[in-house]
């Protein structure tokens, strides 16, 4: 193999971490407060807002129900916006970011799910603010669940990544189509999915560890 | 310290509306241990969590230590919280921290800077025996460990008032008494009022000095425990009794009680005795004195709160002048008589 194609699909790689990276931490950081804004605002919950809660619920599925493909080209409008453009790696990672941000927050949500009531009990008991219960019990509480949310996420990103060519992005995904699949390198193809499985490997047990770390039950 | 006025919880509206509870009044005075018992689904639970305004009664006022919590904003509130401290039948604790973070957790609650969290935490953990556990999560505990980290988590804010709510259900007899005994030693050592609602009348036996019965909604019954083991004014309060001192009249006997006397039937009785009765040879002197036999089916010595309670069930054997003489006597030495029915002599 030459040297520039070993340049190219190191310059893939880094495409695809860039991409997976940048969308990870902007999806967490807005996915995480949205799915808590999904569970306290649940009827009963401390910060019941039935009606805004069922909208809230409403759009964050329609976000999940879009195809990232389809969801990629309708929001070409948006990225140009953002970007300033509305081709490259840049350009990719904006509706990856609107992809994950519904996912994340169900996810959060979910992991919300799963401590027991009893434990916002006691801390209203205890005479704890809202937010303190936010902070202090129910995101210490879900760390475990919440990791494992972003390790999902973090995963479903490296193969969303995969359709970045679509515009232009670059990326492992973009390099296995156009040298694997339209040159017929079959070398090609299967290098950038070896990757792919590696680098997907180690985010899960990256994230695996993480969990454990964050879990003392 | 806590008074209940008039307390309702309501839940829903119309004919398919569940009263939770029904005009309740309480009074709970400071330094007391009042325990409420009731069946599951009584309204033992929306009773304790009325009180610190889990729920919000539909009706009534809440008042504890003078302020009605039921007229307070809900920054008052939380503040008014601090001074009730509440433990739970599965504890709650946070299993992303340590033992020593959860009973500091009220206090960080409070704004309590750090180093007066670690002078305040240090002494409960040591209360509640806990301090070599301080660095342990909670998954690493036994649930009689976990009720204690939150019993001194529940101390952390030094509230006025416990709230126990059936903080020993879900333990095992031994850790049951022996949590029951910390409850006691925090009650006696730091003055606290503890209200707590159970279902076991072991916990009321062990550590109450009042004792409410409640049942569908309503406070039914309301002593001192040793007068309530002596002699319950409800139906419902002697269930529980009997069915707590397995004091129950052996099976055949029961088939063959009838509820009215006849002209060859012999009562049978529920006898309590207490304090100097007890040791006084009261039965003998019965047989001597009015001419009865006693036959003793079933007797049984408990001690309650210091005080020395005997409770019998026996069939007094004689003719019915003789027998209901029996009775008078008995009743003029203040010995609680329950007629339970009657039998056919010689059956």
């Amino acid at each position: 193999m030459s040297s520039a194609m070993l340049e190219l699909i190191l310059e893939a790689t880094l495409d695809t971490l860039y991409m997976v990276a940048l969308s990870g931490a902007v999806s967490a950081v807005i996915g995480i407060p949205l799915g808590v804004l999904l569970y306290v605002t649940r009827p009963g919950q401390i910060l019941a807002q039935p009606v805004a809660q069922r909208v809230l619920g409403v759009v964050t599925n329609i976000g999940r129900s879009i195809p990232f493909i389809i969801l990629m080209v309708a929001i070409i409008p948006f990225t140009r916006f953002i970007v300033g453009s509305s081709i490259g790696t840049n350009a990719a990672i904006v509706p990856l970011i609107i992809a994950a941000i519904p996912f994340v927050a169900r996810l959060v949500e979910g992991a919300l799910n799963e401590i027991s009531p009893g434990l916002i009990e006691a801390a209203q008991a205890m005479g704890a603010t809202p937010l303190q219960i936010i902070t202090k019990v129910l995101l210490p509480e879900a760390k475990g669940g919440i990791i494992n949310g972003l390790t999902i996420t973090v995963v479903t990103l490296v193969s969303y990544s995969a359709m970045a060519g679509a515009v232009g992005g670059g990326g492992l995904g973009d390099l296995g189509i156009r040298y694997g699949y339209n040159r017929f390198e079959p070398l090609i193809m299967l290098i950038t999915v070896a990757i792919l499985v590696v680098m997907v490997q180690g985010f899960q047990s990256l994230g695996d560890r993480l969990v454990r770390k964050a879990d003392h039950k | 310290m806590i008074k209940l006025e008039g307390v309702s919880k309501t839940y829903g509206a119309g004919p398919t509306a569940v009263h939770a509870l029904k005009n309740i009044d309480l009074e709970v005075p400071k330094g007391a241990i009042h325990g409420v018992i009731g069946l599951s689904g009584a309204g033992k639970s929306t009773l304790i969590r009325c009180v610190n305004l889990l729920e919000r009664p539909t009706e009534g006022h809440v008042i504890v230590d003078g302020q009605d919590l039921t007229q307070q904003d809900s920054e008052a509130l939380r503040q008014s919280r601090h001074q009730l401290g509440m433990i739970f039948q599965h504890f709650n604790l946070l299993a992303s921290r340590t033992v020593f973070d959860n009973v500091a957790l009220p206090l960080e609650l409070m704004g309590v800077s750090k180093g007066e969290i670690r002078e305040r935490v240090t002494p409960l953990l040591d209360l509640t025996g806990l301090t070599d556990k301080a660095t342990q999560y909670p998954a690493q505990l036994s649930g009689g460990q976990k009720q204690r980290v939150a019993i001194a988590r529940a101390l952390a804010s030094r509230p006025k008032v416990l709230l126990c709510d059936e903080a020993t259900s879900a333990l095992d007899p031994q850790t049951t008494a022996s949590i029951l005994e910390l409850l006691q030693d925090i009650n006696r050592k730091l003055g606290l009022t503890i209200l707590l609602i159970t279902h076991e009348m072991e916990v009321v036996k062990s550590i109450c000095h009042r004792v409410g019965l409640i049942s569908d909604g309503e406070l039914v019954e309301e002593a001192d425990v040793g007068d309530f083991f002596t002699a319950p004014a409800t139906r419902l309060g002697r269930d529980f009794l009997n069915a707590f001192l397995e004091l129950e009249p052996p099976q055949a006997l029961v088939e063959r009680l009838e509820e009215t006397p006849g002209k060859h039937t012999h009562p049978v009785v529920r006898l309590a005795f207490s304090g100097a009765n007890v040791a006084t040879p009261l039965i003998s002197r019965l047989a001597r004195d009015s001419g009865v036999d006693v036959s003793i089916l079933q007797a049984k010595v408990e001690s309650i709160q210091g005080r020395t309670l005997g409770l019998m069930i026996a069939e007094l054997i004689g003719t019915p002048e003789t027998t209901s003489q029996a009775l008078k006597q008995l009743e003029s030495h203040n010995i609680n008589v329950e007629v339970l029915g009657h039998v056919q002599r010689n059956a």
